[in-house]
C-alpha cells in the first residue's frame, strides 16, 4: 500500500498545526463560529447531538495493522472504546472533544493518516473497490488512481470552497462495488478496444440525498494521462456553474440534470480543450512511483484447493457455512479475499470496539500481508489469506464476536448512525436494523432466502444509501413521531437503480413485518436460483405493494 | 477598506466611483454595469478597473481586459469560491493588471488566493478587525508545498519536486 | 432579544453544546447565583414565562458571543416528576444519549448531579 514520502508527510503535519492554529483562533474570537464551523467540517469535525464527532479518512478504504492499532488507541483513549466504520470507507469517532482534536491529528499524523475534506463543500475522501488488487474481474488496481486523487484533490486551492461537496469513486473491475454512478464523479478503468490501452470511463452527476440521480457517462475513453487535467476541467465548470442559490439544489447531479448531460459534457469538453495537460497532469513517472506501491505481495505458490481448507470445512460445517458466505474468489490461486462481518445480529452495523480492531489488526498482520479493507458495506477484508488459514482466522475471530457469516444477507444491513448520534437526523436508524436483524437472526434462513441488501438512511441524506439498497428504508419524522418509508428495487451495482416507494411511513414497530412480508412475497414467487433483486425485476413491484399494503391495513 | 498583498497591509490608489462618472480619478474602479460607458469617458492619464460580480462568466468579462487595469472580484461570502475559477480564468488570458478578492474572506484563503492569481484581498472593517495581518503571513506560509500543478506558485508544488528529486538522484530513484 | 414570534411554546429550557468539550449542556441558576451552564438536564432552568425566556435567550446571545457554548436553543418541555422533558424525541434524545447505547451518556449518568429519581 501507499507509504508517505518526505513530501506527504511534512503535508499532514502542517495540515495538523495549521488545524490547532484554526482552533486556538476559534477560542480567541479571531473566527466566528460562521468562519469557523466549514473550516473544521474540512478537518472531519462534526458538531452531533451529543457530542462532537471526528470523522478520519481511510482513503480508498486501505488500512494496515499499525494503522488500525493507533485508531483502537485513539477509541480507548479519546473516545469511549469503539468507532463506526462508515458508508464511505471511513471510521468516525462519536465523542471526541474538541481540546483534544489537534492531539488526535498528531497520533494520526504518526501512522500516515488525516483527516483531510471528510466533511465540507470540498472534494471528499476519494472511495474505491474494496477488493482492489484482488478481485478476479479486475481490469486494474483503481488504487493508484484514487491515490493520484487523493493527493490532487488536497488543499486544492481552486476547488476548496465548491457549492456543496463532491465524492469520487473508482473502480477497476466489470462488476461495480464501489457505486460510482451514486458519485458525483465515478471512475471506471477499462480497456480501449482498439488500442486495448486502459482507459478511464468517466460519469458525473450521481448522488443520493434529496433527488437521488444516476451519473451520466461523459467521456467513454479517458486517456489515463489526461486524468487531472479532465478532472480540473469538471471541477471548474461545476465550481463557476453549480448553484449556489439553494443547498438542496448545489450539487452537480442539479447542475447536469438541469443543463442536461449533453450540454455540461460541451461545457467540459471546452474547458479541457482550453488547458495545457502536460503543465496540469501527473507525469508518468510520478504515476508509475504510485503505481509501485500498489504491488501485489509476495504470494506463495499454492495449489488452487486447499486439502487443509476442505477438510475442516467437512468436519465442520458451521466455518463451511462461514467460508461460503464470507469469502471471494482471488487472483491467486490458494488464496482468497475474507470479508470479516461487523453486523452481528444486534449490534450498531458498522461498529468496532477498540478490542476488535486489535484483533483484527492482529489477523491482518499475520495472515494477509499486513494489509485490510473497509468496505462501504461497513465491514472489513483482509484481501490476501491462504485458503489453508480460515480456519485459525475463524477461531480468533470468533472469540471477538466476529465471524457472523453474513455477508450480502439479509442481516448485513447498511445503516448511517440515524438519530442516536446524528444531529442532521430525522428519525433513528440503527434500532430498526437491529430489530429487523433480530427477526432474521436464524442463518440458516439468511441462506435461505440468499443476497438480500437492506440499506437504512435516518434522513434525506442518505448517509445510510437507502435508495440504492434492494430494499431501502428512510427515517422521517411524521406529526412528531418517528415514521419509516420503504422503498424496493433499488441497486447500488453496475445495473444501479433506485429504489421506487412501495406505500406510506410505518412506525417503527411495523417495519419487520413488513420487510417479512417482502421476504415472503419474494420466496413464493422466485424461481430457480433467482435472486431477490432479479425477481423484483422480473415480477415488478405490484405483488410487493399488495404484500405492503396488507402490513399498513394490519397495523390500522 | 483595508487592503492586504502577498507582503501584509498595503496603500490602495485605486478609488471606487459610484457610477459611470469617473471624472478626473486617477486610478478608479467602476461597477460591472457601468464598464463600458466609464471606458468611453477614460481620460489618456486614466487607468480604469472593474468591480465585477462572481456571477458573471469569464467571456463577457474577456473582451474589455486588454483596457484594465484591475480587475476586482466580489466575494458575497467567503464560502463561495467562484472567484478563484474566474481569476484563473483571467490569468490564463494573459491578464498582467491587478487581480483584487473583495469581500469578507478569512486568513485561512490566502494561500489559495495567491495560487489562483490574485494579487490583493481587500476586506471589510469587521473582518480586517478580528484577523489581525500576522495571522494572513502565518496562513500564507501555511504550506511548503501542496500537490496541484500548474498554479502560480509553481516552485511550491509536491509533484515538481518529487521530480527534481528523481532528477537530481537518478540512481536513488533506482 | 424581544420575544420572537418563532420562540418555542413554554415552558422551555435552554441547551447548548459545550464549546471546547462537545458536551450537551443546561442553563441553570445556582441557588441566587447568575446563569450557568450545568451537564445535568434536571436541573435546567424551566422558562415560564416570556420574561424568563428572555433572560435565557439573552444568556445565550452572550454565551456564545463570549465563545463558551454553540448551537444554543431553547427547547420546549414537559414537566415528569418534578423534572424538564422536552417533548419533541429529538431533543429528548440530546438530555439521554444514543437509545442503542443505555450505557452512555447522561442516561448512564454522566454529567448528572443530582441522585437517579425513582
Amino acid at each position: 500500500m501507499y507509504r508517505y514520502d518526505e513530501f506527504d508527510e511534512r503535508f499532514v503535519r502542517e495540515r495538523v498545526a495549521q488545524f490547532t492554529d484554526q482552533v486556538a483562533r476559534r477560542l480567541d474570537g479571531s473566527l466566528t463560529e460562521d468562519e469557523f464551523k466549514p473550516l473544521r467540517l474540512k478537518n472531519g469535525v462534526y458538531l452531533q447531538l451529543h457530542a462532537y464527532m471526528l470523522r478520519i479518512a481511510v482513503p480508498y478504504g486501505t488500512l494496515n495493522s499499525r494503522q488500525l492499532r493507533q485508531l483502537a488507541l485513539i477509541g480507548e483513549k479519546y473516545d469511549r472504546g469503539y468507532g463506526h466504520f462508515t458508508t464511505r470507507q471511513n471510521l468516525q469517532f462519536n465523542w471526541p472533544k474538541l481540546r483534544d482534536v489537534p492531539e488526535i491529528l498528531g497520533l494520526l499524523a504518526d501512522v500516515e493518516m488525516h483527516c483531510i475534506q471528510t466533511s465540507g463543500n470540498c472534494i471528499r475522501n476519494v472511495t474505491a473497490d474494496h477488493f482492489a488488487g484482488v478481485a478476479q474481474d479486475e481490469i486494474e488496481d483503481p488504487r493508484p488512481t484514487a491515490e493520484l486523487i487523493r493527493q490532487w484533490s488536497s488543499a486544492h486551492p481552486e476547488f476548496s470552497y465548491l457549492p456543496r461537496k463532491f465524492k469520487i469513486a473508482v473502480t477497476g473491475a466489470e462488476a461495480d462495488r464501489a457505486v460510482i454512478k451514486a458519485h458525483d464523479i465515478g471512475l471506471r478503468l477499462r480497456r480501449h478496444p482498439d488500442t486495448h490501452e486502459t482507459c478511464y470511463e468517466i460519469s458525473v452527476g450521481g448522488g443520493l440525498g434529496r433527488t437521488p440521480m444516476i451519473g451520466k457517462v461523459v467521456r467513454d475513453y479517458l486517456p489515463k494521462k489526461d486524468l487531472l487535467a479532465y478532472l480540473e476541467a469538471i471541477m471548474r465548470v461545476y465550481n463557476l456553474e453549480g448553484r449556489r442559490d439553494n443547498k438542496y439544489k448545489a450539487r452537480v447531479k442539479i447542475l447536469v440534470h438541469e443543463i442536461g448531460a449533453e450540454e455540461f459534457t460541451r461545457r467540459v469538453e471546452a474547458e479541457f480543450a482550453q488547458l495545457d495537460g502536460p503543465s496540469i497532469n501527473a507525469d508518468p513517472e510520478e504515476v508509475a512511483r504510485i503505481a509501485a506501491y500498489f504491488a501485489p505481495p509476495r504470494y506463495e505458490a499454492l495449489p488452487a484447493v486447499s486439502n487443509t481448507l476442505e477438510a475442516a470445512k467437512a468436519s465442520n460445517p458451521a466455518f463451511a457455512r462461514w467460508v461460503e458466505v464470507n469469502t471471494v474468489p482471488h487472483k491467486v490461486p490458494g488464496y482468497t479475499a475474507l470479508t470479516i462481518s461487523l453486523k452481528p445480529i444486534g449490534q450498531a452495523p458498522g461498529d468496532a470496539t477498540s478490542e476488535q480492531m486489535r484483533r483484527v489488526a492482529d489477523l491482518a498482520e499475520r495472515y494477509s500481508f499486513d494489509e485490510l479493507r473497509v468496505t462501504h458495506a461497513q465491514n472489513l477484508v483482509l484481501p490476501h489469506v491462504r485458503q489453508r488459514d480460515l480456519f485459525a482466522i475463524w477461531q480468533q475471530l470468533g472469540e471477538a464476536g466476529l465471524a457472523s457469516a453474513n455477508i450480502g444477507l439479509v442481516t448485513d444491513i447498511i445503516s448511517c448512525p440515524g438519530l442516536d448520534y446524528c444531529a442532521l437526523a430525522t428519525a433513528r436508524s440503527i434500532p430498526i436494523a437491529q430489530a429487523i436483524q433480530s427477526r432474521f437472526a436464524d442463518e440458516a434462513r439468511q441462506r435461505e432466502i440468499g443476497p438480500l441488501g437492506i440499506k437504512i438512511s435516518g434522513c434525506i441524506n442518505a448517509c445510510g444509501h437507502h435508495h440504492v439498497g434492494h430494499i431501502g428504508i428512510l427515517g422521517l419524522e411524521k406529526r412528531g413521531i418517528e415514521s419509516y418509508q420503504i422503498t424496493l428495487g433499488g441497486d447500488a451495482t453496475e445495473n444501479a437503480a433506485i429504489g421506487e416507494i412501495l406505500g406510506p411511513g410505518l412506525a417503527a414497530e411495523e417495519v419487520p413485518d413488513a420487510i417479512e412480508r417482502i421476504v415472503s412475497v419474494y420466496l413464493a414467487a422466485r424461481s430457480e436460483g433467482e435472486s431477490f433483486i432479479d425477481n423484483v425485476r422480473r415480477i415488478g413491484l405490484s405483488p410487493f405493494k399488495a404484500a405492503f399494503q396488507e402490513t399498513t391495513r394490519a397495523a390500522a | 477598506m483595508p487592503l492586504l498583498d502577498r507582503n501584509g497591509s498595503a496603500e490602495d490608489r485605486w478609488t471606487r466611483s459610484e457610477g459611470a462618472a469617473i471624472g478626473n480619478i486617477p486610478a478608479a474602479i467602476v461597477p460591472w454595469e457601468v464598464l463600458a460607458a466609464a471606458l468611453d469617458a477614460q481620460e489618456p492619464e486614466q487607468v480604469i478597473g472593474v468591480i465585477l460580480p462572481n456571477s458573471v462568466p469569464f467571456s463577457a468579462l474577456e473582451p474589455f481586459l486588454p483596457r484594465l487595469a484591475l480587475v476586482a472580484i466580489a466575494f458575497p461570502a467567503y464560502s463561495d469560491g467562484r472567484g478563484f475559477s474566474l481569476a484563473r480564468q483571467i490569468r490564463r488570458a494573459g491578464f498582467a493588471g491587478e487581480i483584487r478578492a473583495s469581500g469578507p474572506l478569512i486568513a485561512d484563503q490566502f494561500a489559495y488566493a495567491l495560487s489562483c492569481g490574485f494579487d490583493t484581498i481587500e476586506l471589510p472593517e469587521a473582518s480586517a478587525a478580528r484577523q489581525p495581518v500576522p495571522q494572513w503571513l502565518r496562513a500564507r506560509d501555511t504550506f511548503s508545498a501542496t500537490y496541484q500543478r500548474g498554479y502560480s506558485e509553481s516552485g511550491r508544488n509536491v509533484l515538481d519536486q518529487r521530480r527534481a528529486a528523481r532528477a537530481a538522484a537518478p540512481i536513488a530513484a533506482e | 432579544m424581544a420575544a420572537a414570534a418563532k420562540r418555542v411554546p413554554l415552558p422551555a429550557i435552554l441547551l447548548a453544546n459545550d464549546l471546547l468539550d462537545g458536551d450537551v449542556v443546561f442553563a441553570f441558576v445556582d441557588g441566587a447565583g447568575p446563569l450557568a451552564w450545568t451537564r445535568d438536564p434536571a436541573l435546567a432552568l424551566v422558562a415560564a414565562d416570556d420574561a424568563a425566556a428572555d433572560r435565557l435567550e439573552a444568556f445565550a446571545a452572550a454565551e456564545l458571543r463570549g465563545n463558551k457554548v454553540v448551537d444554543a436553543y431553547l427547547v420546549d418541555v414537559a414537566i415528569e416528576s418534578g423534572s424538564p422533558v422536552p417533548r419533541h424525541f429529538r431533543e429528548r434524545f440530546k438530555t439521554l444519549g444514543p437509545s442503542n447505547r443505555p450505557d452512555l451518556g447522561k442516561q448512564a449518568g454522566e454529567g448528572i448531579v443530582a441522585a437517579p429519581k425513582g
